[in-house]
């Protein structure tokens, strides 16, 4: 069986840790700074980091059409804490959410616990929560993952997928798990 | 169930400035340039170093209303310096809610033998380091980020590249050593034999290693990429050069493309004229600010 090739925007940012992740479920992984590095992935992942950095690199590499694009042909896209920020309908409006940035406070008040993801069986996922984003509105057809006291901090519509948190940053391998066996169902 | 402040959160910052650039600024509307241009990060401070080393005197940490006025500014994270051994600046940076404190020998030291105990405090911090012993030194106080020092304000890169070569070498070469050389080599490094044991097994740092220190060029921050940093600080560089908005965006867009020469050419052309410099190497001793600190 073929690997599949899963990217990562790394125009900045939590790359290395999900290209760990991924690897480890069988993926092969290409860094992806410019929209001739999105050619012929079979999926895509927006990692954490800064979203303003990522926004300004996003529109000196033209690359907002190419990601709109992408997410709209149905290939699986997972995008965690700034990623989600990229996916509210102020940025790539690729989900019709809103996101609220540092939605916790400043680094001081970043936290880890634990959080029941839907769709991943067994114990809570552990979240890292590092000045961390939360979904404050969503459409109908937004389905809601994972909360926090009330917060959304999880959400999936069809093929797109975005946690506030940062699974990558765990070792719990089961929502990459689940994202490649989407990427090769 | 919420745990702050955790290692994991600490260090997890550090992981998500990767690949960026974090800017010295010295005000709000510096810290919005900054911003505007895809820094990840701004670093508030009254003078940026090369001011430092031209006034003289004490640095000492900022006043708390210009950090302030900086956090209103702007969304990224920001970290402010207080001086080494200095816990009760590092307190007063703590209660402002800094993103992060860097232990900085840019300011003038404030204790001679220690440092910072680092894990009495929720705020992550970030040290330099100018070879292996001393970053393991630092991570044991409870450093969660490591920059190499370089030698600040000079706009020379040649002691950045120094020493993020020592560090890198000095980690591949414990890669390669049996239980009783790993011994020797913390005794040789002064550093816990449990961090050389992990390094030498995982073959890096168990923090982030980042690059400061004479960075002045979108060359500059590729080349500290290339040799392993994982994100560079630029100081005096950007806001001492012609045209700081520029630099700033083209030093960001030659680290998001450190390996793409095509790109970085590009970053590098049209950018006016950068800081004022210093050869570091025809700097009298006592101006070294790489030596404080151990």
């Amino acid at each position: 069986m073929v690997a599949p090739l899963v990217g990562i925007l790394a125009l900045q940012g939590g790359v290395l840790e999900h290209a760990a992740h991924l690897r480890a479920q069988g993926a092969e992984v290409r860094e992806v700074r410019t929209p001739a590095g999105l050619e012929g992935l079979d999926a895509l992942v927006l990692p954490g980091g800064e979203s303003t950095t990522m926004t300004l690199g996003i529109a000196r590499e033209g690359l907002a059409d190419p990601l709109r694009a992408f997410a709209a042909s149905g290939r699986p896209l997972m995008a965690t804490c700034a990623g989600l920020i990229l996916l509210d309908r102020t940025h790539l409006d690729v989900l019709p959410i809103d996101c609220e940035r540092n939605a916790f406070g400043r680094q001081i008040r970043s936290f880890e616990g634990d959080v029941a993801v839907a769709g991943i069986d067994g114990p809570p996922h552990h979240g890292v929560f590092i000045r961390a984003p939360k979904v404050v509105a969503h459409d109908d057809d937004v389905e809601v993952l994972a909360t926090v006291d009330d917060a959304v901090v999880g959400v999936r519509r069809g093929s797109v997928e975005g946690y506030a948190f940062h699974p990558e940053l765990t070792d719990d391998g089961r929502i990459h798990a689940a994202f490649v066996a989407r990427v090769r169902a | 169930m919420r745990d702050e402040s955790t290692p994991r959160v600490k260090t997890g910052l550090a992981e998500m400035l990767r690949g960026g650039v974090i800017m010295d600024v010295i005000d709000a509307e510096q810290a919005k340039i900054a911003e505007a241009a895809g820094a990840t990060a701004v670093m508030a401070l009254e003078r940026v170093p090369s001011d430092i080393r031209r006034d003289g005197g004490v640095a000492r940490m900022s006043d708390p209303q210009m950090i302030r006025e900086i956090q209103a500014a702007v969304t990224i994270p920001v970290m402010a310096k207080a001086r080494i051994g200095h816990f009760a600046e590092a307190q007063i940076l703590e209660a402002l809610e800094v993103d992060y404190i860097d232990e900085s020998e840019v300011l003038t030291p404030a204790d001679e033998a220690n440092h910072i105990d680092k894990w009495e405090f929720e705020v992550p911090f970030v040290c330099g380091a100018t070879n292996l012993g001393e970053a393991l030194r630092r991570i044991a106080e409870g450093a969660c980020m490591i920059r190499s020092k370089g030698e600040a304000g000079t706009g020379d890169v040649v002691e950045a590249v120094r020493h993020i070569r020592s560090i890198r070498g000095d980690i591949k070469r414990l890669a390669g050593m049996d239980g009783g050389e790993l011994a020797t080599a913390a005794k040789n490094h002064q550093a816990p034999l449990e961090l050389v044991r992990w390094v030498a097994a995982n073959g890096k740092l168990p923090v982030p290693l980042f690059s400061a220190g004479g960075i002045a060029t979108p060359a500059d921050a590729a080349l500290m990429m290339q040799l392993g940093a994982e994100s560079v600080f630029v100081g005096s560089g950007i806001f001492k050069s012609e045209d700081p908005q520029t630099r700033a965006e083209r030093v960001v867009m030659a680290t998001t493309h450190f390996n793409d020469p095509a790109k970085v050419l590009e970053a590098s052309t049209g950018l006016g004229r950068a800081m004022d410099s210093l050869e570091a190497r025809k700097l009298p001793e006592d101006q070294l600010l790489a030596g404080r600190g151990w």
